[in-house]
């Protein structure tokens, strides 16, 4: 068997994404590694908006839900934990906590409650439908999130420092990079077995032939529901690290442009391979950085930049870098 | 006569003004190769659609294997053995062609919530799959992308994943439809030769197929049942002859 | 019982504006199938239009034709040069394609107009208010916003039910390729509709102008707002999206007129302010669930889908 791209590729990835710090230090420009570790965040939640996306044709539009969700049951923790009231008044007992080995994955937990919810709901439906009311329902957690004054309200609330981990000083960039990145690499792998498992290839029928699927047997709803509820997983996940990264958690991480981004994120690295969104998701905060640093107007470039994409380069990044080689 | 597999009483369907379906009865004995035919708008489709559980029932019942299944969502009368084809073929074109075989023999074994061994490589569903493939002569076409098959190919595609499950009736909705001669012969030996395993609901235009294949006919004009019997009985019928087959012996 | 009746007339002028924006949206869904998140940048387009039209010339009327004018202009500009391409394509490219139009819009407003939002004076002649019963006055702008609105739904049902552009565009919700058969230019009647559906947003837009105020992403907020009537009042029906617009519009300004206070009868004022106003942001999206349990298809959806 020949060597393909496809193979390759994702290694060189991790390669250099691992190699970054290392860059940083050699051409001393320690902001590198901040921006990568938004890149590998963002590539988190990217990732897991491909898994329904791109495999299961779920054109989930308020995806960015579940990074608020994940990122403020960590504030939220933090916040009890820095001002030592408990959490529900009626039980004293139960206190904030700044241990990441809690905190996590309970923002892992509450995501996926609210995506199971969520997708219980949302995929009654399908097309339209789907994409209008996953919209709305993560513009209601939006709002929630504005009104809730006890958390900062529209401002957002500040956390004191990064949640602790034993034997890894999460304090310290570097390490918390490794850290981001770790996770990146373990949920990619994982989401790339589940695709070519028993029940990614279910996802995958369904997404072409819904119909075929119930003729045969499949209760295609709650394949659909738990593919769903652990995409929401994830951008939980990623958003519990996002609040640490940022030491600060306010509603704008889960306004509605960002589940645009991730989509864009999704199409500019290549639809439906776990890979092509942690290519897009570096594409498009290097088209940022570099437009932004460039014209404070550099939306009216990247709109412009993402019509053509879709019009006419559909297959993303990773899809024409593994196409091209193949002749 | 024998045990019926599948029993209709008085099903009925009601789309606006017209009456699809008008109390229906139909009988359809274990290891028998029954057909279903009537004129364009007789109610075929939405027969087909009511038994396989897509099109829901305004009234009647639908017993299958002793069991009342009017209600069953239509994966639930996948698993019960109610396996069929579709008028319009209906297969996963970007998949390829043992894929999709394997993917109807997962469907049969057990849940599909499994994350971690690679699905192409479970020997299990591929051997299956392959045995089904060769069942209906497209063992050389497993590693195929399945759109990219003959229209007369993609109908095997289709029986094999049907059959994929092990079923005790299968629903072919019009399978001989947009065939030519020969791919068509070739089918109708198929179906022929599956007469012995399985039980069959034929849907059908071809009357020439029918006639040579079925152990019964039922013929259905304007939703309702008109007669039943065997091909000779049909074919004596002035009732049909007027109402039916006589447009059609005149092409 | 006075103020409960103007939040009621308040939340119809909200409903009623909600329609202009859900009307033109969900005629677009139902006949091109077609998913416009830019909707709401042409409902900002009316908005600014009208106000700058306002600032130069004294003329609130004239404000309003130009601000629905440059509205239904940017909707033919953008029809004729991406939509038209995407009424083919799957729902994912026409999300990613109009949402890239929306980065676009926003940021050229934020160019030509700057950063800082505008307010919109309400014209002499339609300041004050009436009384419409003893003792309570309602302001005579809101109130004429509502007349217009359903003035508008009355001659949209109009449209829809009576002429012969409504027939097509009856028959294009349930059945696109019949249109096709009949012989009508498709590419003259989808191209018509848009620009009808951006003309409404963009007077949706310019009349909002002296009630909130226009600045730059005013037109996503309500365009998540009008997704949730559409999908309340079903997709591809004007009924439909009147009936959700109306229900949305009183939900909302109810709830959060009200929630709060009702919540003190159960908890002590603090909280009841605090859960109340979290609620009371959440209660169309609930309503919205509520129905979607209820009716997966809303309420009145259009037929054939």
């Amino acid at each position: 068997m020949d060597i393909e791209p496809r193979r390759w590729l994702p290694l060189i990835g991790l390669a250099a994404l691992a190699a970054v710090p290392l860059i940083a230090a050699l051409t001393d420009d320690p902001y590198l590694v901040t921006i990568f570790t938004r890149v590998v965040i963002l590539a988190l939640a990217a990732a897991s908006l491909d898994f329904i996306l791109g495999y299961g044709a779920m054109v989930s539009l308020g995806h960015a839900a579940f990074l608020g969700i994940g990122a403020y049951t960590v504030g939220i923790l933090a916040h009890h934990h820095q001002s030592g009231a408990p959490l529900l008044e009626a039980v004293p007992w139960l206190t904030g906590t700044n241990a990441a080995l809690i905190s996590l994955p309970l923002a892992i937990a509450v995501a996926a409650l609210c995506a199971l919810l969520i997708g219980a709901l949302s995929l009654r439906t399908r097309a339209l439908h789907f994409i209008m009311i996953t919209l709305a329902f993560a513009q209601m957690f939006f709002f929630l999130f504005i009104a809730m004054a006890r958390y900062g309200g529209g401002d957002g609330m500040v956390m004191w420092q990064r949640n602790t981990l034993p034997l890894i000083n999460t304090g310290d960039s570097v390490q918390f990079y490794y850290l981001c990145l770790a996770f990146l690499a373990g949920s990619v792998f994982l989401l790339r077995r589940i695709v070519a498992a028993r029940f990614g290839r279910v996802l995958r029928g369904a997404a072409e032939n819904e119909r075929r699927m119930a003729a045969l047997g499949f209760p295609v709803f709650r394949y659909r529901l738990a593919a769903f509820t652990l995409a929401g997983a994830i951008g939980g996940l990623a958003g519990a690290l996002m609040a640490n990264l940022e030491t600060f958690v306010s509603p704008s991480l889960l306004h509605w442009s960002q589940s645009g981004e991730l989509m864009v994120m999704v199409i500019l690295g290549g639809l439906g391979s776990i890979y092509g969104p942690v290519l897009g998701a570096t594409l498009f905060i290097m088209l940022e950085e570099t437009l932004a640093a460039w014209t404070e107007h550099w939306m009216i470039i990247l709109g412009p930049i993402l019509i053509l994409v879709v019009l006419y380069a559909r297959r993303g990044l990773f899809g024409w870098l593994t196409w091209r080689r193949h002749g | 006569m024998a045990e019926a597999l599948l029993c209709t009483r008085g099903l009925s369907r009601r789309f606006g003004a017209v009456q699809a379906t008008d109390h229906v009865d139909l009988d359809v004995a274990a290891g028998t190769l029954h057909a279903v035919i009537g004129p364009n708008g007789a109610g075929k489709s939405t027969l087909i659609g009511q038994l396989a559980g897509e099109i829901a029932t305004d009234a009647g019942r639908i017993v299958f294997a002793g069991d009342d299944i009017t209600r069953l969502p239509v994966h639930r009368r996948a698993h019960a053995g109610l396996a069929r084809s579709f008028q319009i073929t209906s297969i996963f074109s970007g998949f390829s062609v043992r894929e999709n075989v394997a993917l109807a023999v997962q469907a049969h074994a057990g849940h599909s919530f499994r994350f971690w061994r690679r699905a192409d490589r479970e020997r299990g569903l591929n051997e299956r799959a392959e045995a089904m493939l060769a069942r209906v002569n497209l063992g050389d076409e497993a590693q195929r992308l399945a759109g990219e098959l003959a229209h007369g190919q993609k109908r095997q595609l289709e029986l094999a994943m049907a059959l994929a499950g092990n079923p005790r009736l299968l629903l072919l909705d019009e399978p001989m439809a947009g065939m030519g001669a020969e791919e068509g012969a070739r089918l109708a030996e198929l179906l022929r030769s599956l007469r012995d395993e399985v039980t069959i609901l034929l849907v059908e235009h071809d009357m020439d197929v029918v006639f040579s294949l079925s152990d019964q006919i039922t013929v259905l004009i304007f939703g309702r049942v008109v007669i039943t019997g065997t091909p000779e009985a049909i074919r004596a019928s002035d009732e049909v002859q007027a109402a039916y087959l006589g447009e059609h012996a005149a092409c | 019982m006075l103020l409960f009746l103007e939040q009621l007339l308040n939340g119809l002028q909200f409903g009623v504006m909600l329609f202009l924006l859900a009307a033109g949206l969900t005629l677009i869904f139902g006949i091109m199938g077609l998913i416009n998140l830019a909707h709401g940048s042409l409902y900002m387009v009316g908005a600014f239009v009208c106000a700058t039209v306002v600032a130069y010339t004294g003329s609130f009327l004239l404000a309003v034709v130009a601000g629905a004018a440059a509205a239904g202009l940017a909707g033919l500009v953008i029809e004729s040069t991406i939509m038209r391409r995407l009424y083919d394509r799957g729902h994912l490219d026409q999300v990613l394609a109009t949402f890239g139009l929306i980065l676009f819009f926003n940021e050229a407003v934020r160019m030509i107009w700057g950063p800082r939002p505008l307010n919109v004076d309400i014209p002499t002649w339609l300041s004050g208010s009436v009384e419409l019963f003893p003792g309570g006055g309602y302001p005579v702008y809101r109130l004429a916003i509502i007349v217009i609105g359903l003035a508008i739904a009355l001659a949209m049902w109009w449209l829809v039910q009576r002429t012969r552009l409504g027939m097509l565009i009856r028959a294009g919700a349930a059945d696109r390729e019949m249109v096709a058969a009949l012989g009508v230019d498709t590419r003259v009647l989808f191209a018509g509709v848009f620009v009808l559906g951006a003309m409404l947003a963009g007077l949706g837009g310019a009349l909002a102008g002296p009630i909130f105020t226009v600045g730059v992403g005013m037109g996503e907020n309500i365009l998540i707002l009008t997704f949730v009537v559409i999908v309340v009042g079903g997709i591809g029906s004007i009924r439909g999206a009147l009936v959700g617009a109306l229900l949305v519009g009183v939900v909302d300004t109810l709830g959060r007129a009200y929630l709060p206070t009702l919540l003190r009868w159960v908890t002590d004022p603090a909280s009841a302010d605090g859960i109340g106003a979290g609620l009371a942001s959440m209660l169309v999206y609930i309503l919205m669930a509520a129905v979607l349990i209820w009716r997966p298809r809303g309420l009145l959806p259009a037929h054939g889908h």
